[in-house]
């Protein structure tokens, strides 16, 4: 048994590592190191909790610790590195639902975690704490869970608009409160599950109304959620380490719905009210496909490829949907055994989260370091003979810039345009996510490569040989 | 287990001022939110899909409240559900970290 003390320097120790582990991720490098530190971090709070007097059920902790640790186990080595986006969906599920079940049983049994008043019921303090952990907690379960479903295609993506949609959230959500206040006055059952139930719909209700395209924000924000319960919890249980850890977790999600946002030029609000990628779609009008373009095949990119000094790659999603990162890989392996320059090009939307497509290209063995952010490498394209942009669209597209009657005027965009010659790989002259045409796709220098990625790549390489 | 907070406030309680475990709590919590703000900017953004599934895995550290609701002997409704809290965040916990260390292996320098 420690004294209450040390326990308290423990958890600070702890809670010292965790942030450690977050400062790690600044280089690829000392990242690594930086998760062993959150490890080390976690298993020091455990294990210190874990010998506290109050802690006595060793067996049956150990059995959920061991089902729940193997379940994890097995889903972190087997999901494929496309799945990520629903993956941590899913977890901020877990982390909700736990924040949720965790008020719960702090309220049937407070005197186990030392938060009763001397009749053994709950502090006022405790109960309004409890109040903003279970509905922060619930909110993220059911959300979560509603964005697991559209992003791994149990539901659909489109978003589901209907009329008065915003004012029955802001009932429910006042009625929420409300329940919320009675609860924290007569400490009840009865306001507390009505509170409870009403922000497990409200989850739903909140995600429903916003499109596939938007789920990178929504997927931060429910990282920032999951962070918040934790702090909520930390709050009741009147623990340091859990708001410190809560707090970390909940800016890192807030930072990065608006990196996303604004690489979108969309606000949060507009995210969140949704209905993006349905209406929009239709306004855009129809893609005019009349239009001349100039179709090239493999033999006339690999020409184009060999005799470039600089090559920029922009890989968008639809290089990850065909599978062709490795394809791609060797490609651009050829390309540098042939003495041009090759660098990718990333937009901070490419993939389905933040810093997805980074991801994918490191597991197809694509050295980090040739993999350049939107604003490092945009002044570069002037000064590039070929840009490849493969499965993707509107992240190129000049309208962003010149149009201000696009949709997606303001948008911040890579700079193509400006590279010598342009290679699009493409399946067909269909639009992007927000349906719009490109004008890249009609300019003299631009070169159409009608195809499968994969194939394409493929396609390449064989012709360079 | 109010432990550091609750000292604390009744030493400057003493010096006669009194200061709710909440404030101390939740002077903590301001002060938290800005380390994170000030580290996370600082995160490169290549890195910014294992940020989020370690950040799952931090948020997982609501197990010390899960291990508290499941501590008591006796199996009750409130152990029952703490002790399905600790089974869901270990999934979190392990499938967090390790996820999170087989994403940073990929990350390699030009050889």
């Amino acid at each position: 048994m420690l004294s209450a003390n040390l326990v308290a320097l423990c958890y600070l120790g702890a809670s010292v590592l965790l942030i450690l582990a977050l400062k790690g991720l600044s280089s690829p490098e000392s990242a690594r190191r930086g998760n062993l530190y959150g490890v080390a971090g976690m298993a020091l709070a455990v294990v210190v909790t874990l010998q506290l007097e109050v802690v006595q059920n060793y067996v049956w902790i150990a059995v959920a610790m061991a089902v729940g640790g193997l379940i994890g186990g097995v889903a972190a080595r087997k999901v494929p590195m496309t799945h990520m986006p629903q993956t941590v969906a899913f977890m901020h599920s877990l982390v909700g639902l736990a924040a949720v079940l965790i008020a719960v049983s702090a309220f049937y049994n407070p005197i186990a975690y030392g938060i009763a008043d001397a009749s053994g019921g709950l502090r006022l303090a405790s109960r309004i704490e409890l109040f903003l952990g279970t509905f922060i907690g619930a909110i993220t379960f059911t959300a979560s869970l509603i964005a697991f479903g559209k992003l791994q295609g149990l539901l659909s993506g489109r978003p589901l608009v209907f009329t008065g949609q915003h004012w029955l959230n802001l009932a429910l959500g006042l009625v929420m409160i409300g329940s919320g206040v009675v609860f924290c006055i007569t400490q009840g059952w009865v306001p507390f599950l009505l509170m409870l139930a009403i922000a497990l719909v409200l989850g739903v209700l909140l995600i429903v109304p916003i499109g596939g395209a938007d789920m990178p924000v929504i997927v931060s924000m429910l990282n920032s959620y999951s962070g918040w319960a934790a702090a909520g919890i930390g709050f009741t249980l009147g623990n340091n380490m859990l708001i410190i850890a809560g707090a970390l977790v909940g800016s890192s999600g807030a930072i990065l719905s608006y990196i996303m946002c604004r690489a979108m030029n969309r606000s949060l609000l507009n995210v969140l009210l949704g209905g993006f990628g349905g209406e929009t779609a239709a306004a855009g009008g129809p893609v005019r496909t009349d239009r001349p373009v100039k179709a090239g095949s493999a033999e006339d990119a690999a020409f184009l490829l060999k005799n470039a000094r600089r090559v920029i790659i922009v890989p968008g999603y639809g290089l990850a949907v065909a599978r062709a990162q490795h394809a791609l890989k060797e490609l651009v392996d050829r390309l540098v055994g042939l003495g041009v320059d090759v660098k990718f090009a990333i937009h901070p939307v490419a993939g389905r989260m933040p810093g997805h497509m980074n991801v994918l290209l490191a597991e197809a063995d694509v050295p980090y370091d040739i993999v350049h952010e939107m604003d490092e490498i945009n002044a570069e394209f002037a000064d590039t003979d070929v840009a490849v942009v493969i499965g993707a669209n509107d992240v190129t597209n000049p309208a962003a810039r010149n149009d201000p009657s696009s949709p997606i005027y303001g948008m911040p965009v890579l700079d193509v345009a400006k590279a010598q010659h342009i290679i699009f790989i493409k399946r067909s002259l269909s639009p992007g996510y927000a349906g719009l045409d490109n004008e890249l796709f009609y300019m003299d220098k631009t070169m159409m490569l009608f195809d499968d990625a994969k194939k394409a790549c493929e396609a390449i390489l064989q012709s360079l040989d | 287990m109010n432990g550091a907070g609750a000292d604390i406030g009744q030493a400057v309680a003493q010096h006669g001022a009194a200061v709710d475990p909440f404030v101390f709590s939740f002077t903590v919590f301001v002060l938290a939110v800005f380390v994170g703000y000030h580290v996370v900017w600082n995160v490169t953004p290549a890195l910014h899909t294992p940020l989020m599934s370690v950040t799952n895995a931090i948020s997982s550290i609501i197990i010390v409240g899960a291990l508290l609701a499941s501590g008591p002997q006796e199996l009750n409704l409130a152990t029952l559900l703490g002790l399905l809290a600790v089974g869901l965040v270990s999934v979190n916990i392990f499938g967090g970290f390790m996820v999170t260390q087989r994403m940073l292996a990929m990350f390699r320098k030009r050889k």
